[in-house]
């Protein structure tokens, strides 16, 4: 049995002070209900919804959501894996497919990061890693990252330019892309020049907060042409785990996790690296996407700077990242980023991204990292 | 003495290794050796990894170590405001074991990757409570 994608719908990332969490979750579904065809909410056997809890006020979304939406009486619950939580909703959607459960799933990623006040984000940054041994000595999400920049950067050479080449790259794409968050292209310079947050990651190094929420909805193969034309199937999936600690890292210039996750992925889909069409990858931070191009291996490790050096990543490139705009252009609402990821991948796939499209794509490939690697989903889709 | 006094802000005053603090007081850093297949452990944890055991002794750790990379902060979490920039480096101690810290007393031209430091503990002792920490210096 394969089990496909047949509905997306994404909602408006961003400042959303307009609404509340269920009212975005609600949105996004909208859209995906009209993007299907003989579908309505009784042929849904269950919500997954994929968020990290701590940025709500509201406790307890699933229950809260799913009233909300029309949904009750099936049955919900909620996926958190920290950034990656609507993808661990995703592979919690394609179990229950697979294992004859469910039939017809409703994966919602959402979440609204501006709830809380600067003082309790700030907060709640001081506490991303080990609270015990490291979050002690003040560091922070971009320390983090920051700390694989430099490692990187010493180890193989990787620049500062390099790490800017990317924010150009994101921001060209999320000029074109209506539902990003930034739709402005910059040049090398602005990035370069933009506030240091921590050394050598600058303000357009780093992904910003959002409010926003995504719908899927999956399948069933012998469902999903009733619901519509050109259905994605998921044909591989991937998922690992690393310590959160960096402390126990034994590496300082790859995701672990995400190595993992990507030779699982695509070993079950039977594909290689090469052959895939169009890829979006966690680009959190700038490095990010360059340890992702290695860690996938669209590159040989510590060739990822001179893989956005070549454009190697943009249309027309060997290997198309990011081309909706990635995190670093959308936004990042923590749980919703996931299912975005899906959105454009599937959009790309069925040839409806327009002047983004990457032409003839086929194969495509979804990386989304939880935290600092502590956890990853790497999925792989095929039309 | 409590683990509480751990760190410039503590978020876990209770641990089975709590005793690391009363040790950090009186100047030595110490790490976790599993009673069972005698593993050893840098920062200390109760619960061996690799033989499940959880009875533990604390013993000293070698405080020089290789310093694998390092950033600088400048927009602090909520408690650290008062104190950017500031640089924290992650080291590879030399009898094995890692930790993060910050450096002190150290020009910010002077840190590279590679370099030999040495990790120094510190106890502040104010009017009403006591703050130890560990910090970094260029060896
Ligand atoms: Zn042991």
């Amino acid at each position: 049995m394969k089990v496909g994608v047949v509905g997306v719908g994404h909602g408006k990332f961003g400042r959303r002070s307009d609404a509340t969490v269920q009212e975005l979750a609600f949105e996004a579904f909208r859209v995906a209900l009209e993007d299907v065809n003989n579908l309505e909410r009784k042929d849904i056997d269950a919500v997954i919804i994929g968020s990290s809890p701590e940025y709500h006020k509201q406790r307890s979304l699933p229950g809260v959501i799913t009233e909300y939406i029309g949904m009750n009486d099936k049955p919900t619950w909620l996926t958190e894996a920290a950034c990656a939580s609507s993808s661990a909703a995703l592979r919690s959607a394609y179990m229950a497919i697979k294992s004859g459960i469910h039939d017809t799933v409703l994966v919602l990623g959402v979440q609204k990061m501006t709830e809380l006040n600067t003082a309790e984000i700030q907060s709640l940054m001081g506490r991303v890693g080990d609270v015990q041994w490291e979050s002690i000595y003040g560091i922070t999400f971009p320390g983090y990252y920051a700390l694989y920049a430099n490692k990187h950067m010493a180890t193989h050479g990787t620049t500062s330019e390099q790490l800017a080449k990317v924010a150009v790259k994101s921001h060209h794409y999320g000029a074109q892309n209506p539902y990003a968050l930034f739709q402005k292209e910059i040049t090398i310079e602005r990035a370069l020049s933009s506030p240091m947050v921590a050394h050598p990651l600058r303000m357009f190094d780093c992904c910003a907060n959002a409010d926003g929420a995504v719908a899927l909805l999956l399948t069933k193969d012998k469902l999903a042409k009733k619901y519509h034309d050109t259905p994605v199937w998921i044909e591989g999936l991937g998922s690992a785990s690393a310590p959160i600690s960096v402390l126990r890292r034994p590496d300082m210039t790859s995701i672990p996790s995400a190595v993992a996750a990507g030779k699982d992925a695509y070993k079950m889909a039977r594909v290689k690296p090469k052959d895939i069409h169009v890829a979006d990858v966690h680009d959190c931070f700038t490095i990010a996407e360059i340890i992702a191009y290695e860690d996938l291996g669209f590159c040989k490790p510590g060739k990822g700077g001179k893989f956005i050096e070549d454009k190697e990543s943009y249309i027309g490139g060997k290997i198309p990242v990011n081309v909706d705009g990635g995190l670093k252009s959308k936004g990042h609402p923590v749980g919703a980023t996931g299912a975005s990821q899906t959105t454009e991948i599937v959009k790309q796939l069925r040839g409806d991204c327009g002047k983004r499209q990457v032409k003839g794509a086929d194969v495509g490939l979804t990386h989304n990292v939880g935290g600092i690697g502590q956890y990853c989903f790497v999925h792989i889709y095929k039309r | 003495m409590p683990f509480k006094y751990f760190g410039k802000i503590n978020y876990t005053p209770y641990t089975k290794v709590s005793k690391f603090a009363d040790e950090l007081h009186k100047g030595k850093l110490m790490g976790s050796k599993c009673k069972n297949c005698g593993e050893k452990t840098f920062p200390p944890r109760a619960d061996c990894l690799k033989c499940l055991s959880g009875d533990f002794e604390f013993v000293k750790v070698k405080s020089t170590g290789t310093l694998v990379t390092f950033t600088t902060i400048n927009s602090a979490p909520t408690g650290f405001e008062d104190m950017t920039p500031y640089t924290l480096g992650l080291v590879d101690l030399d009898g094995g074991g890692r930790l993060l810290s910050w450096f002190e007393n150290t020009k910010f031209e002077d840190i590279k990757i590679g370099m030999k430091v040495k990790v120094i503990p510190r106890i502040f002792e104010e009017v009403e409570e006591i703050k130890l920490y560990y910090a970094l210096e260029k060896a």
